[in-house]
């Protein structure tokens, strides 16, 4: 199987090269990966990092106290600019938790083999990200302790909330996405969960994981109904994720702001949430890949085919700007037209530019199959189209709102110390929870690893 | 508890390979054995119909959950906007019903998603703290790299030592008895 080493760069080679490493059994991928949780010693760099990010999460946790204690003016927020930080750091969030639920819902309904290995973390990812946008609206309502008015209950004064808003609707989507996307990792987990019950190495392992694998036993007739559900999530959770980002599209595309009220905002915000999420995903899985020296489970092909998913969904992005910018001055509409010149040419234009060199013109390296298969490269790539994502949300939520119709109305927008306090501090929240995860928890979905250790070893006979 | 010697559960064979599973579940079944189970690691394909199951019930629970979280998601909206606390904003009209689709969208995949997870783990008796497949050691192995099969002292045909026999001719790493307690 594993005799000749075929040369690097030939297409034939490209299309066979695996998805999993040669040489595995059911035995060993269980064992090579609930390994990671149960009985490697936990690294030096883990605590390191784990360090690194705690301290971030507790810058977060000092901003969202001092928040609460003085109110949203610590923030560089102002009239007009009401939206700032909170909602492109929202926006932001959102997108990178797709790519997690285009990976296990939308590839499953396709049948690419590939996503087995990265599906479970990039799940958990999609958890950690919503969990990380969640907190923005929230903190940016200035009384987060009465966010219950967004729910409709029966209050004493007879109210409901504006169904109509898209506001409201937001707050539906996100919490039907947060809860579905749960529901599905945690299906997902319960096998494996089972798995680490009967490999644990100490009593109270066992006892956690036993707890939390309900009793699985593997029955057929419960497989037969688990995989029914499971396809059943995966049907619903794919119009769901394309419905969500439409929805939070909706916030802009309803206002009539300029540059905000446009038809192509909902595909164009779905296809940029899949960009950024993919980029995450590849910070994610080359670091960890590394790490824990999964490189049979994530091969390059993984790592390949997200390169191109991330290259396909940053050419529609490029589409959905150009036809943006087309479109304003196509329309003839003044406002329009001079929200074009104000990306071009205003104070913010930098952002502007910084954000077509990061989203579109940086990642055209991609085509080269050199560079896709230069895992450092594609690190850095993926960082960079982050950062395009995140300047993205920036040049939408700022130039539109400080260059508003009349010039009275104009403004400016400078965030505070405490703004980049929140925000990196939900990076680090974001990272110390993915290092909590690979601690306890399966990163790879063995289960699917041991049927794909059986299609693979039916495919060689 | 009069009882204190331990019940036999059932017969349990052990194999290495999902088709030595699939082969002995025919073989069983073909032997006129209809209270067993199979074990496995991973979801085995063929393996629900060697053992004869039909469709489940999965689907169409979440189809219910669908419907209830998309009529009632509608129904509450439309009651809340019309008959609760019914503004008239410039004479537009109360039932305003394409403003109410995205909310409504979002509860019916939420009522479904729900219903599936709910609904499945509901029918397959889940959580369930102890069962009597657990007594055996070697089970251990049905979350890692065996497969088993298990014929249930509830069968009419069961007898300890002709079944144990019969698994023993079906070439399986092991044949274990599965005691109840």
């Amino acid at each position: 199987m594993s005799a000749s080493q075929p040369p690097i760069d030939s297409p034939e080679i490209r299309r066979l090269t695996p998805v999993l490493g040669p040489g595995h059994t059911f035995g060993s991928v269980t064992d090579k990966i609930s390994s990671i949780v149960l009985t490697r010693p936990t690294s030096f760099g883990w605590y390191i990092g784990f360090a690194l990010s705690f301290g971030f999460t507790a810058l977060m946790t000092i901003a969202i106290g001092w928040l609460f204690t003085k109110g949203v003016g610590i923030w560089g927020i102002n009239i007009p600019i009401g939206w700032g930080f909170a909602i492109v750091n929202f926006v932001w969030w959102i997108g990178i938790g797709h790519a997690g639920t285009l990976i296990s819902a939308i590839l499953f309904l396709l049948n690419q083999k590939w996503r087995t290995s990265i599906n479970r973390f990039a799940e958990a990812m999609t958890l950690f990200a919503v969990a990380c946008a969640g907190i923005f609206p929230l903190i940016h309502t200035g009384r987060p302790w009465m966010a219950y008015y967004m729910f409709p209950y029966p209050s004493t004064m007879g109210l409901w909330p504006q169904f109509r808003s898209p506001l409201i609707w937001d707050v539906f989507a996100v919490s039907t996405y947060g809860t579905v996307s749960l529901l599905f990792w945690f299906v997902g987990l319960i096998p494996d969960l089972a798995t680490l019950r009967d490999h644990a190495t100490t009593k109270s392992k066992q006892l956690i994981y036993g707890m939390l694998a309900m009793g699985w036993r593997g029955s057929v007739r419960h497989w037969h109904r688990y995989q029914s559900a499971y396809l059943l999530l995966a049907g619903l959770a794919t119009p769901l994720v394309l419905s969500v980002h439409s929805v939070i599209s909706f916030d802009f595309a309803v206002g009539i702001v300029p540059g905000w009220h446009t038809t192509i905002f909902p595909p164009y915000f779905v296809a940029g949430a899949i960009y950024s999420g993919f980029a995450m995903v590849l910070s994610i899985a080359i670091p960890l890949r590394k790490a824990y020296g999964l490189e049979d489970f994530i091969t390059m092909r993984h790592l390949d085919n997200m390169a191109k998913v991330m290259l396909a969904t940053g050419l529609i992005v490029a589409y959905g700007y150009f036809f943006e910018f087309f479109l304003s001055l196509y329309s003839g509409n003044k406002f329009d037209v001079f929200l074009v010149q104000q990306r071009l040419h205003g104070p913010y234009s930098h952002f502007y530019y910084a954000l077509i060199l990061c989203n579109i013109v940086l990642p055209q390296s991609l085509w080269s199959y050199r560079l896709r298969h230069n895992v450092v490269f594609l690190f850095l790539m993926s960082l960079v189209v982050n950062t395009g994502m995140w300047l993205e949300r920036f040049v939408i939520v700022v130039i539109s709102l400080t260059r508003d119709f009349t010039p009275s109305a104009w403004g400016r927008y400078q965030p505070t110390f405490w703004d980049w306090a929140t925000f990196t501090g939900t990076i680090g929240f974001f990272v110390m929870l993915l290092f909590l995860f690979v601690r306890v928890l399966p990163a790879i979905s063995i289960a699917e690893m041991r049927e794909l250790v059986a299609e693979t070893s039916e495919e060689e006979k | 508890m009069e009882q204190h010697r331990s019940h036999i559960y059932g017969v349990m064979a052990e194999f290495d390979t999902p088709e030595q599973l699939i082969h002995a579940v025919e073989k069983t079944r073909a032997a006129g054995y209809r209270r067993m189970d199979a074990y496995t690691p991973f979801p085995v394909e063929g393996l629900a119909h060697a053992m004869g199951l039909k469709r489940n019930m999965v689907p169409f629970i979440t189809l219910l959950g669908g419907l209830f979280g998309g009529l009632g998601g509608f129904g509450f909206q439309w009651w809340a906007n019309v008959v609760s606390y019914p503004e008239n904003i410039g004479g537009r009209p109360l039932n305003s019903w394409p403003a109410f689709i995205p909310v409504t969208f979002e509860l019916t995949i939420l009522g479904a998603s729900l219903c599936a997870v709910f609904g499945m783990l509901a029918l397959n008796r889940l959580p369930q703290p102890h069962h009597p497949v657990f007594n055996l050691k070697r089970f251990v192995h049905a979350t890692s790299d065996r497969f088993y099969v298990c014929i249930e002292a509830r069968d009419p045909k069961f007898h300890i030592v002709e079944t144990a026999r019969f698994l023993q001719g079906l070439h399986p790493h092991h044949v274990s008895e599965v005691t109840d307690d």
